[in-house]
């Protein structure tokens, strides 16, 4: 089962036992454009599984009342390039109503989005913004890396009664799974890879790069140690902190420009968890500091590939 | 439309306009002792909308808010006492000093939330009245927007989905003709809410909103339609705020004329002098209402007054459910 199957086979079940979820977004009754939700249409009825106008905002405004109403709502924003357009009611209403009314009302929704390079569609479908939501009191963020944790976690963040942003990479979408998961918790990472000379943190499709980058660089004796945080908000520091205090030097891997990227956060949290267990600077991966560009000889050069992640370990290895 | 009325509802809405005035009154007057902090819009002068379309609904029909929001919680029947201490920034207000004047809710009684963003609400009841239709209760749900919502996004989204889902959404437009600082002509030249909503199919009044029998007779229909499935409608109420857009606006944009004007216009001496003329609530009955009026005030003003402030301990909790 791929990617994409695991995740209409999580709002498939979830909807089965749970009346309450409702599906709202652009196409989803007639599958959305990946077909994430085919079928789930005819099986709930077009009342559940809702096609929407092109109104981001609105939209997930919508969903905010329907989850203040009891309803757990299930939003696709077809691209994480639109959920600008729905920042406002996520960022005002959503993150901050449990908070605003002291913990009266409860926002149980979901909102999953399409992240990522993948197929030269330019910069507004392919950018990755996790950074800005991980950066909102009251919203948890999600960025699975398989299909195992494409169904896991998703189930999990429609449970959860909080407002969770899940950030799926387009080009992960017909991965067929090979990476297991010990839990599906929201807040806790994977080790993917175990090893003693460097921590490799990578999220979303960048866990792939990071592990083809290990086999690389095992090859010149170098063992990293590759963790996928899966949630960037909560994010589980003890984890990461408990790997770099093992194997002293740090790269973070992720397709979003590096500059205020979630990278400068976890690099932040890990220097003050093991300052003194550090024998090199925290490196960093990822784009340039530019929008996505549309040409494929440009996109390439914008990408973080494994060649780039085999650069920054050797940068900070001892061995290099 | 005197008819439809009886005596016990129109002592009823005399209460409500009396004691949003009263309570707004008191708000502004513990600002000026510096005992409330913040940023506050009041609505005196605007009181007749609230009262009557608070006076439909029932306890489960959602409300919402922007952030001129103090009558419409109180119409809704939330607890006078506990939204001062809110405001006041106490931990006994109903929302523990976490959300203050413009972020009041009060689940309790249906009083979802107001909001800082203007027209940001106006979404979210589209989300409760799509589930009072799932459940098929008849429950509506109530947004109160002004005029400067008019102009942005959420506003006209909201009625092409409610309109084409026939979600049972009532839109209040209180139309006092300014957004913050700027007469409505400055902004736009559609100066009609209901011009809006009839372009998305959407039954739409334009009603003088100092007239409470005026916006009842123009609600009741509308509510009405929500709860039987036919989907939403729109009441724009021209009103009036006799105040500043905040508490200590020098109000220089508007002119003393014009603000005479409708001082004289005032919604609650209107309706009591109708229904003194209609025998409903004779004098001594109005003066009997206000003084009871005034000891729930004195009483919430003691309650926000005395209770302990927000505790600093509380400042990073409830993030999370």
């Amino acid at each position: 089962m791929n990617f994409l199957q695991s995740i209409t086979k999580a709002l498939r079940e979830e909807m089965q036992q749970d009346p309450n979820i409702y599906m709202l977004g652009e196409d989803v009754a007639v599958g959305g454009p990946y077909g994430a939700t085919r079928g789930l249409a005819e099986e709930f009825g077009e009342n559940r599984v809702i096609n929407t106008p092109i109104a981001e905002g609105t939209v997930v405004g919508l969903a905010i009342g329907a989850a203040l109403q009891g309803l757990r709502p299930v939003v696709e924003i077809m691209f994480v390039d639109f959920i600008t357009l729905a920042m406002d009611q996520l960022v005002n209403h959503a993150a901050k109503l449990r908070y605003m009314s002291g913990g009266q009302l409860r926002v149980p929704l979901t909102i999953r989005t399409a992240c990522g390079v993948s197929g030269a569609w330019g910069a507004h479908h392919s950018q990755s913004l996790e950074a800005w939501l991980a950066h909102v009191p009251g919203l948890k963020v999600v960025m699975p890396s398989s299909a195992a944790d494409a169904e896991g976690l998703l189930r999990a963040a429609i449970r959860d009664d909080n407002p969770v942003v899940f950030v799926e990479h387009r080009a992960l979408y017909y991965q067929t799974d090979e990476l297991a998961s010990d839990s599906f918790e929201l807040g806790r990472a994977q080790v993917r890879r175990p090893g003693q000379d460097v921590t490799v943190i990578a999220t979303g499709r960048m866990v792939r790069v990071a592990l083809e980058a290990a086999e690389e660089l095992a090859e010149s004796g170098i063992e990293a140690e590759v963790i996928d945080p899966r949630t960037l908000q909560p994010l589980d520091l003890e984890t990461l902190a408990r790997s770099v205090r093992k194997t002293t030097r740090a790269v973070i891997v992720h397709e979003a420009v590096v500059p205020g990227g979630i990278g400068a956060e976890i690099a932040a949290q890990l220097q003050a968890a093991a300052f003194d267990y550090l024998d090199a600077p925290i490196e960093r991966v990822g784009a340039p500091f530019a929008p996505v560009p549309a040409s494929p000889s440009l996109e390439a050069a914008y990408v973080p590939n494994k060649t780039s992640v085999v650069a920054a370990v050797k940068k900070i290895s001892k061995k290099a | 439309m005197a008819a439809t009325i009886d005596q016990a509802v129109a002592s009823s809405l005399l209460r409500t306009m009396f004691l949003i005035r009263t309570f707004e009154e008191k708000v502004s007057e513990m600002y000026a002792k510096v005992e409330i902090a913040g940023l506050l819009h009041l609505s005196i002068g605007q009181e007749a909308v609230a009262a009557a379309i608070g006076s439909l609904l029932r306890r489960e029909d959602a409300m919402y808010s922007g952030h001129r929001a103090h009558g419409h919680a109180l119409a809704k029947g939330a607890d006078p006492g506990r939204l001062l201490a809110e405001i006041a920034g106490k931990a006994a207000g109903y929302c523990g000093g976490k959300g203050g004047s413009m972020h009041l809710s009060a689940p309790e009684v249906s009083f979802m939330t107001a909001t800082g963003v203007v027209g940001g609400t106006i979404p979210l009841a589209l989300g409760s009245a799509l589930a009072f239709k799932e459940r098929g209760e008849g429950n509506v749900a109530v947004v109160f927007f002004g005029d400067g919502a008019m102009n942005g996004g959420s506003f006209s989204e909201s009625l092409n989905i409610a309109g084409l889902w026939k979600l049972p959404v009532i839109f209040v437009c209180e139309n006092n003709g300014y957004a913050e600082f700027t007469p409505i002509s400055a902004h736009t030249l559609v100066e009609r809410a209901s011009d809006h909503a009839t372009l998305f199919h959407i039954p739409a009044v334009t009603v003088d909103g100092n007239d409470l029998l005026a916006v009842r007779e123009a609600a009741e229909p509308a509510i009405s339609r929500g709860r039987s499935g036919e989907g939403p409608s729109l009441v724009e109420c021209l009103t009036y705020r006799l105040r500043g857009h905040y508490e200590g606006d020098p109000n220089k944009y508007r002119e003393l004329s014009e603000m005479a004007e409708w001082k004289a216009k005032d919604p609650i001496l209107r309706f009591a002098a109708w229904a003194k003329k209609q025998k409903l609530v004779n004098a001594k009955q109005a003066e009997g209402l206000e003084a009871e009026v005034r000891e729930l005030i004195t009483q919430a003003e003691h309650f926000a007054r005395t209770g302990p402030a927000s505790s600093p301990d509380a400042v990073a909790t409830q993030v999370y459910a």
